[in-house]
């Protein structure tokens, strides 16, 4: 009799109290993202610090005309429709494109999207004469969009660009370019840098909160038009922390919820206390970029096979912790660009030794080269390490590797001006060591290597110039039929490798850690990654 | 006293002017190119030619720094070419966040210091003063950032008493003196203050260990006069002393700590300078090195003029 009043009771308190949870308003559910950047990336509508910030302040707050599908992680992802539902060149003219854009979508500022928004963005970064052409956004997006003539609008949705060329892949260019809002600017009297802290865009968050260096804030965007992409989580607290040591402790110590790049030696601890580490293969690769103009060493093609067999690939693997993929050429293999090239990147020291030997050199001649590098940041993964590992492999196949060492901002000066050039070959540097973002076929593959990209006039660093390359690359931009484009990209790719162009070492699969709070997170095969799969 | 504090303010001008000049070429020395700041780094040539007119830097040399020391002397440091924000307002809030670590670690350095030198000095020879050599020499050779690391995973890692990194729940821009903020404080302060407190043991474990030998603290002695009253007049024979050392400490630690403040992503002058000489950001650098410098230059001439206030023979020499 006791035990039932006893539960009686119980359940007459218990009652009130769950209705009372009940009806209580969600809590909202926050996470704390501890990023490898200094600070915030530029908030105004094209991000700074390259391709790894589009998806904290850019995929984030804007969207742009075609998308990169970032919310799949099991394969590449593939151009998919953005703020344009359709894109079509023109059949009579295929420098002419024309995108019906999407209809009923809104800033967050509740203004219009349409082609007069369209039009004032590309005025924005493209012609400096408009009102509203900011330097800073034009910087980082004009080389991303190199192909783009002219634009006009053709109705309220309909817009038309004129590429410089028939261009075929111009498509691709197009993820990096993002929409923000025209009335936004005028309400903030045409001042960027207040833009910069009341940010507006389509996107699937909207900025509530800046802090340089400290802290940005994206709430969800309840009203965004992509339903399937309605973010998972209502607050991404954005807390830049740039020493890999003290992201780890900050994961650790709780004050974070996810970070990018954990150290490789924290690893185990962080498995061990149920933090959980994904990865995925990503486009980018860590490579020697060899020099092929009279005089390097690296002319000779049995040398630069003997080095891409001089490597021991999972070696390095293991020295990074497991967070890298052996490369087998400028692309992973699961590309569908990777195709089947006959020089297979494997470690075998006897062939290495006897292509060394074939072209000369031995023990008592052994060949000299210098190489610059950087000695750490964005892209170099553990750089100095990861260095000396291939220069003592080197030395196996009595190649005496010296290195030129400097900052990364350096190097960059080093690379855009050319293996030709006298900072490079005036101090008898033959190879470069840089990680390469190889996002579509222009970042992965043409702008290393065609001939019209040969130094100064893009990144083919080296002056690589194969007639054959060089055909298909044109062929591709006139290609319209993506089957038939794809082909070519292969061949390209294959010729690449065959080429042993560069020493291919290992991609990154840019690991992140969670705590186990995090329950959600589709990590795709790309620096595009798309916070709104973020769940707790 | 009139005269020296003029003669003192005049000689501050050429040095401002010097500290301008050397704030502003230093940084052009250093190898890389500026619009690394905010070209990515396959940026055309076209574009990188135009973004050189668009920021000046196609100007000479001279044109730039007349330009930017009369922007300077009005109080505009220009703007950052990475961010667009304004430099002398992003170099205040740095210069705040780093006073408040400064401030804290330099109190906690002094002190300890003072107290730890004088017990040395006091008993030379004896255990107290081989531990507090030690003290000062392990503060003096350790190295920052190691102890940074090390205080973070015993006190934020392992037994999760303090936060690992940051300035305060909210940021910077909400700081409070109150519990929930001094616990973000006390890694960075703790190992920020180490180097002070190692150099003011040393300097005052010697000055005091001289003074108590001369004749006039053995005629003090002889009069019968307190331990207290004696010690007064041996802190205020090593105070000037004391008080410049501390002066160049407390300067040093405003320039903060690029280290301590990287591993503790304290946004302060340090983490500033870290950001702004890996990006290339010359308008942030230059900027954030002058004011540094002036702190140091405004320092220096308050221990000048504090100096003959406590010895008032440097007044009259």
């Amino acid at each position: 009799m006791f035990s039932v009043i006893k539960r009686l009771r119980f359940s007459l308190l218990a009652a009130p109290l769950a209705l009372a949870l009940s009806s209580t308003p969600h809590a909202e559910t926050v996470v704390r993202y501890g990023i490898s950047m200094a600070d915030i990336p530029l908030t105004t509508g094209q991000p700074d610090r390259g391709a790894g910030a589009y998806q904290f302040t850019g995929h984030t707050i804007y969207d742009p005309l075609i998308a990169w599908e970032a919310n799949i992680g099991t394969r590449p992802g593939k151009l998919v429709p953005g703020l344009a539902t359709e894109w079509k060149v023109d059949p009579k003219d295929n420098k002419v494109w024309r995108f019906t854009l999407r209809k009923g979508v809104k800033f967050h500022d509740g203004s219009d999207f349409n082609a007069d928004a369209v039009v004032w963005n590309l005025d924005k970064v493209l012609n400096d004469k408009s009102p509203q052409f900011d330097a800073k956004q034009s910087a980082q997006v004009r080389p991303r969009i190199p192909s783009i003539a002219s634009f006009k609008k053709i109705d309220d949705y309909t817009v038309e660009v004129t590429t410089k060329n028939v261009d075929a892949l111009f498509p691709y260019q197009l993820p990096w370019f993002l929409i923000g809002s025209p009335a936004q600017w005028d309400k903030l009297g045409r001042d960027w840098a207040k833009v910069a802290t009341q940010p507006s865009g389509t996107g699937p968050f909207k900025l509530d909160k800046l802090v340089p260096r400290e802290r940005a804030d994206l709430v969800k965007n309840a009203a965004y038009w992509d339903k399937a992409r309605l973010a998972k989580t209502d607050r991404i607290v954005l807390v830049p922390i740039p020493d890999a040591v003290t992201r780890a402790n900050a994961l650790l110590n709780g004050q974070v919820d996810i970070i990018e790049t954990p150290p490789p030696d924290v690893i185990p601890q962080l498995t061990a206390q149920k933090f959980k580490i994904v990865q995925n293969v990503t486009p980018h690769v860590w490579p020697y970029h060899f020099s092929t103009q009279p005089g390097s060493p690296w002319t000779d093609i049995r040398v630069r096979k003997a080095v891409n067999l001089a490597v021991d690939r999972e070696a390095i693997v293991k020295l990074l912790g497991g967070q890298a993929v052996a490369a087998k050429g400028q692309l992973d293999k699961s590309s569908p660009w990777f195709g089947k090239p006959s020089f297979d990147l494997k470690y075998d020291l006897p062939a290495a030794r006897a292509l060394m030997a074939q072209a000369g050199f031995t023990k008592a001649n052994p060949l000299k080269a210098k190489i610059i590098i950087a000695q750490g940041g964005t892209g170099q993964m553990l750089s100095l390490p990861m260095n000396e590992f291939i220069q003592q492999s080197l030395a196996e196949i009595d190649i005496q590797v010296e290195f030129e060492v400097v900052e990364l901002e350096n190097l960059y000066l080093h690379w855009r001006s050319g293996a030709k050039a006298d900072m490079n070959a005036g101090k008898g540097i033959t190879a470069i060591n840089l990680g390469y973002v190889t996002a579509d076929p222009f970042y992965a593959l043409t702008r290393f290597a065609a001939a019209k990209y040969i130094a100064p006039n893009g990144v083919n660093w080296g002056g690589y110039d194969n007639p054959k390359v060089n055909e298909a690359i044109d062929k591709i931009g006139a290609t319209f039929d993506t089957k038939e484009q794809d082909k070519l990209l292969t061949f390209v790719h294959e010729q690449m490798v065959n080429d042993a162009l560069m020493l291919w070492v290992v991609h990154d699969t840019n690991p992140h850690a969670m705590s186990p709070k995090v329950k959600q997170f589709v990590q795709a095969q790309h620096w595009f990654q798309d916070l709104t799969t973020i769940g707790m | 006293m009139l005269g020296y504090l003029f003669k003192r303010l005049l000689y501050t001008l050429p040095i401002a002017l010097g500290v301008t000049l050397v704030s502003f070429t230093l940084v052009y020395l250093a190898p890389g190119d500026p619009l690394n700041a905010i070209a990515p780094a396959d940026a055309p040539a076209d574009v990188i030619e135009a973004l050189k007119v668009a920021y000046g830097l196609d100007r000479p040399m001279p044109v730039r720094y007349g330009l930017w020391l009369v922007r300077a002397v009005q109080g505009d440091l220009g703007a950052s070419i990475s961010t667009g924000r304004a430099v002398a307002s992003e170099v205040m809030a740095a210069v705040s966040n780093t006073l408040v670590l400064a401030s804290v670690a330099a109190a906690a350095g002094v002190l300890i210091g003072c107290v730890l030198g004088a017990l040395a000095g006091y008993n030379a020879g004896s255990w107290l003063d081989r531990l507090a050599s030690a003290l000062s020499v392990v503060g003096v050779s350790i190295p920052h950032y190691w102890l940074g690391l090390v205080l973070t995973i015993v006190f934020s890692v392992k037994l999760g008493w303090l936060p690992a990194m940051g300035a305060g729940p909210g940021g910077s821009g909400e700081w409070l003196w109150d519990g929930e903020h001094l616990r973000y404080l006390l890694l960075p302060a703790a190992t920020l203050s180490v180097i002070p407190m190692g150099i003011i043991t040393r300097t005052v474990r010697a000055l005091v260990a001289d003074t108590v030998n001369q004749e006039f603290v053995v005629a003090l002695r002889a009069r019968g006069l307190s331990r207290v009253a004696v010690f007064q007049h041996v802190a205020r024979n090593a105070a000037p002393t004391v008080l410049a050392v501390t002066g160049l400490q407390v300067g040093y630690l405003m320039g903060g700590s690029i280290l301590v403040e990287t591993v503790f992503a304290w946004p302060g002058t340090g983490f500033l300078l870290n950001t702004a000489i890996f990006q290339r950001d010359i308008p942030l650098l230059q900027g954030t090195i002058l004011v540094l410098c002036m702190f140091f230059v405004a320092l220096n001439l308050l221990v000048d003029i504090l100096q003959p206030l406590v010895d008032p023979r440097m007044g009259r020499a």
